[in-house]
């Protein structure tokens, strides 16, 4: 039977979700989301979940507090009251801000909801399993090194009991053949992941905090929404000015480098990255390319082009193109690749001129459901 | 839920026995055993097993689940007022806290049962929960669980608008029972010379101020309510155009604020009043030697202060011990006031021994405002070390005021003062003669919080079902906050609401 509780505590959850649904838009374009990662879960403040009642408390807070000090002193905020007797019928004691645990699953899920993303089709390959063995039960035969010795003195113990040679004056327990027992384990497959996000971005001199600031909080909601998609996901990172290089996923996010910009140079790590690491055939591979729009020379761009044409096109379920507004960028790059594709269903562009938009972009590399 | 082991059941009829001993009277006490989930569902449904589903005890569970998890905070115990007096203890508690918590517990079932705001309080509360909770889930089943769900957050969200004396009430004195005092005087002025009587008062004003005096009654037999209402509740569950099973959800609501009341009147009583039993008991009796410092462990957290709160169980018990102190010396009354010598003060012992006959008085007559109010006292802050604080305007922070006596008490009272509620009133509910509901907030001192009081307003609206207004003070100016259905409006008033 579900208990009551349960019921009430998943009509909270619904109530929580609904609330995350509704302020969506609001979440994805503040960045700090992505600061209050856990592990696992999401916590995101919720400042109005409680119940309106007429209230006194329109003036500063005071009280009247115990201990030492000399007027003048500041007073720390009090713990929350620990001890006997929680639960007494009042609720609500002050304003805590609450703290909701949301898995990034869940997260995922709703953002599927409410951008109406498809779910994502795998590639034809099975995935990769690789086994692990865990040790989970105990059987009676087996090499002296997995002996269990808890449960053969158990067994022991028991033997002797049951035989009347156990002595309380002179516990010596001597365990035979039949009392030994030995850990014995369980082949469990784990599947590996197939699926890697390639992320790709300029970091020139024209990209300031806030174009990066837009790609980062774009590519957690793309690293949340696939990783729900597959299980295992890999993420690798590349920047670039007028060379490129493959870098850690903090370096990808903090790192501010200055110079001109050559996207083909990223274009030919990744391709490189592609070719050594991952075999298409086997992977399902998303890239996503942030820049300004702002290449260092039409010579480039065609480099680029061709690049993506034969190898980055073919090779990947989707490649994005998202293009961050920047004071100092043409952003003619978008129109090149836009004209030098017209019609390629693999090829996504955005341009994302503020955090606002980023909910749009969003949707517009995920619909497609690739 | 499962009945106490075998040795627990030992340690209560121990327990028991002390608590007969020193002369406490109990309704009869049932524990129960609980693992933490258990405890944390009940804690969370208030220590009634069965309660109507709503979503804040699931957000109460989540709160708590997790602060016990991180080890941030745990539920002891757990006492409801009902007779037989049900109590939990949690499983795997060490045996000196399930003692500590059993005579934790026989302290808040004698005050339970003694303390006089709680007299009106229905022992079988649990049956009476259980009773609505299924009439709710029946509606729910009726009406859709979002549409009741939803309209007992309205009904919560007014839960506060009780009137603390109601309970206290005659029912029959309470409708219409002050016949007009002055109808004797038939408007005449006061005359003391029986030959000036025709200038005093002569024909034609008696006349007139009869008229008005008809009129002025007339008026007020119209008006409704009669006289400003503090129930607010019971008051829209008999006038608000509600549906049947409307009124019967704030019905549910009403009751069991009325039920919770005086625990909210008594917290910082009930607790000092448990504390000091638990402590004589435990430190008198019950306790043995290898207990003592995981005895204390645990109570140097109960009583623990932090700067920027009132412990309520510190407070509490330190007040117990102090009235018993000073009734044992004799250090009370005309004498003991009138004595400014703080040498004579110290020593003054007249060993009248009356402590205990004092403290079990106190248990039986006061709440925590008159017990605040009579035995909060100059030496008492003093020693405690008391202080207000105050939010500093530039910094933001919480910085000590004042540790003036007589700032700090009336500080404490006011915070104590209706449990820290503002007074609400209905006093019109034909405003304008439109049929508007017009409530009135007397202040006191301190403003409604605004954002919660719109949403209030809306909430009230949706009962009304025509706008609501409230008379209050804001920045020291009367104003009033209106809502019609679709807009929160503040305007001027030229007068404040007094009731």
């Amino acid at each position: 039977m579900i208990s009551r509780i349960d019921k009430d505590h998943s009509r909270f959850r619904e109530i929580v979700r609904g609330k995350i649904r509704d302020n969506l838009r609001k979440y994805i374009s503040r960045g700090d989301m992505t600061a209050r990662k856990g592990k696992d879960t999401v916590s995101i403040p919720m400042p109005s979940i409680d119940i309106p009642r007429f209230t006194l408390g329109g003036g500063g807070q005071s009280g009247v507090g115990q201990g030492d000090g000399e007027p003048g002193d500041p007073v720390g905020q009090g713990e929350e009251g620990e001890g006997e007797g929680a639960g007494k019928a009042g609720e609500g004691e002050g304003s805590k801000t609450l703290e909701v645990d949301v898995t990034l699953d869940e997260l995922a899920a709703i953002l599927g909801e409410e951008l109406g993303l498809p779910r994502i089709e795998p590639k034809g390959t099975e995935s990769l399993h690789t086994n692990k063995d865990r040790y989970v039960s105990l059987r009676s035969t087996g090499p002296e090194s997995l002996r269990s010795f808890k449960a053969t003195f158990k067994r022991a113990l028991k033997r002797q009991l049951a035989s009347g040679t156990y002595m309380p004056n002179k516990p010596i327990i001597t365990p035979v053949r039949e009392d030994k027992r030995y850990r014995s384990w369980r082949t469990d497959p784990k599947p590996q992941s197939n699926a890697v996000i390639i992320y790709m971005m300029d970091v020139s001199g024209s990209m300031g905090d806030e174009q990066k600031e837009i790609v980062r909080i774009e590519s957690f909601w793309i690293d949340t929404w696939l990783r729900s998609q597959y299980q295992g996901l890999e993420s690798r990172y590349i920047i670039h000015d007028a060379t490129a290089r493959e870098v850690e996923r903090d370096t990808f996010f903090r790192t501010r480098e200055s110079g001109g910009t050559m996207i083909s140079s990223a274009y030919k790590v990744c391709a490189d990255l592609i070719e050594k690491e991952f075999p298409p055939s086997n992977w399902n591979i998303y890239a996503f390319h942030f820049s300004d729009g702002d290449n260092w020379s039409v010579d480039d761009t065609s480099t680029c082009v061709s690049l993506l044409k034969d190898t980055l096109i073919p090779a990947c379920n989707q490649f994005g193109y998202g293009q961050v507004e920047s004071p100092y960028g043409s952003g003619q790059f978008i129109k090149d690749i836009r004209a030098a594709f017209p019609s390629n269903e693999k090829l996504v562009t955005s341009e994302i001129t503020g955090k606002d938009d980023i909910m749009d972009s969003i949707k517009e590399f995920l619909k497609g459901g690739r | 839920m499962a009945p106490i082991p075998q040795y627990l059941r030992d340690m209560q009829v121990e327990i028991q026995g002390y608590a007969d001993e020193f002369g406490l009277d109990y309704f009869t006490q049932i524990f129960e055993m609980l693992d933490y989930r258990e405890m944390c569902e009940i804690a969370s449904y208030g220590g009634f097993p069965v309660r109507y589903p709503h979503w804040r005890f699931g957000m109460e569970y989540d709160h708590m689940i997790k602060s016990h998890t991180y080890g941030l905070s745990k539920v002891y115990e757990l006492v409801i007022n009902t007779d037989p007096c049900y109590a939990y203890l949690l499983e795997g508690n060490s045996s000196v806290d399930q003692k500590l918590v059993m005579a934790h517990v026989y302290g808040h079932n004698d005050f339970f049962k003694n303390n006089n705001y709680f007299s009106r309080t229905d022992g079988r509360m649990i049956d009476v929960m259980a009773n609505s909770a299924s009439r709710v889930r029946r509606y729910m089943d009726r009406h859709g669980v979002s549409a009741v769900e939803s309209f007992i957050d309205v009904c919560l969200s007014l839960d506060n608008l009780i009137d603390p004396w109601a309970p206290f009430r005659d029912r029959a004195h309470d409708s219409g029972g002050e016949a007009g005092e002055d109808e004797g005087a038939n408007g005449r002025l006061r005359n003391v010379r029986g030959y000036l009587e025709d200038y005093v008062n002569p024909p034609a004003f008696i006349a007139e101020q009869q008229e008005k005096a008809k009129a002025e009654k007339e008026a007020s037999k119209r008006k409704v309510p009669v006289q400003p209402e503090r129930d607010v509740l019971g008051f829209l569950i008999s006038h608000a155009p509600l549906e049947s099973w409307e009124a019967d959800v704030l019905g549910i609501i009403r009751e069991e604020a009325y039920y919770f009341l005086p625990q909210m009147q008594t917290k910082i009583m009930n607790e000092g009043w448990a504390s000091y039993w638990h402590s004589r008991i435990m430190t008198e009796r019950a306790m043995t030697a290898s207990e003592v410092i995981d005895y204390a462990d645990v109570v140097s957290s109960v009583f623990a202060t932090a700067p920027g709160q009132l412990n309520p169980y510190k407070l509490g018990v330190e007040l117990v011990r102090d009235i018993e102190d000073r009734w044992n010396k004799g250090q009370f009354g005309a004498e003991w006031e009138a004595c400014d010598d703080i040498e004579e003060k110290m020593r003054w012992n007249k060993e009248l021994g009356l402590g205990q006959k004092k403290i079990f008085e106190v248990r039986k007559l006061y709440n925590d405002v008159t017990f605040v109010d009579e035995f909060f006292t100059l030496d008492f802050c003093r020693r405690q070390k008391f202080f207000t604080f105050t939010q500093n305007r530039r910094s933001g922070e919480l910085e000590i005021e004042t540790r003036e006596f007589e700032k700090v008490k009336s500080k404490m009272l006011s915070q104590l003062t209706n449990f820290g509620q503002p007074f609400i009133y209905v006093v019109d509910a034909n405003y304008l003669n439109r049929g508007e509901l017009l409530l009135g907030h007397r202040h006191e001192g301190e403003d409604l919080k605004l954002d919660y009081a719109r949403d209030t307003l809306r909430n009230m609206e949706r009962i009304w079902r025509r706008p609501v207004s409230i008379l209050s003070v804001v920045d020291d100016k009367p104003k009033r906050i209106r809502y019609d259905g679709s807009e929160v409006t503040i305007s001027d008033e030229t007068t404040a609401f007094t009731a």
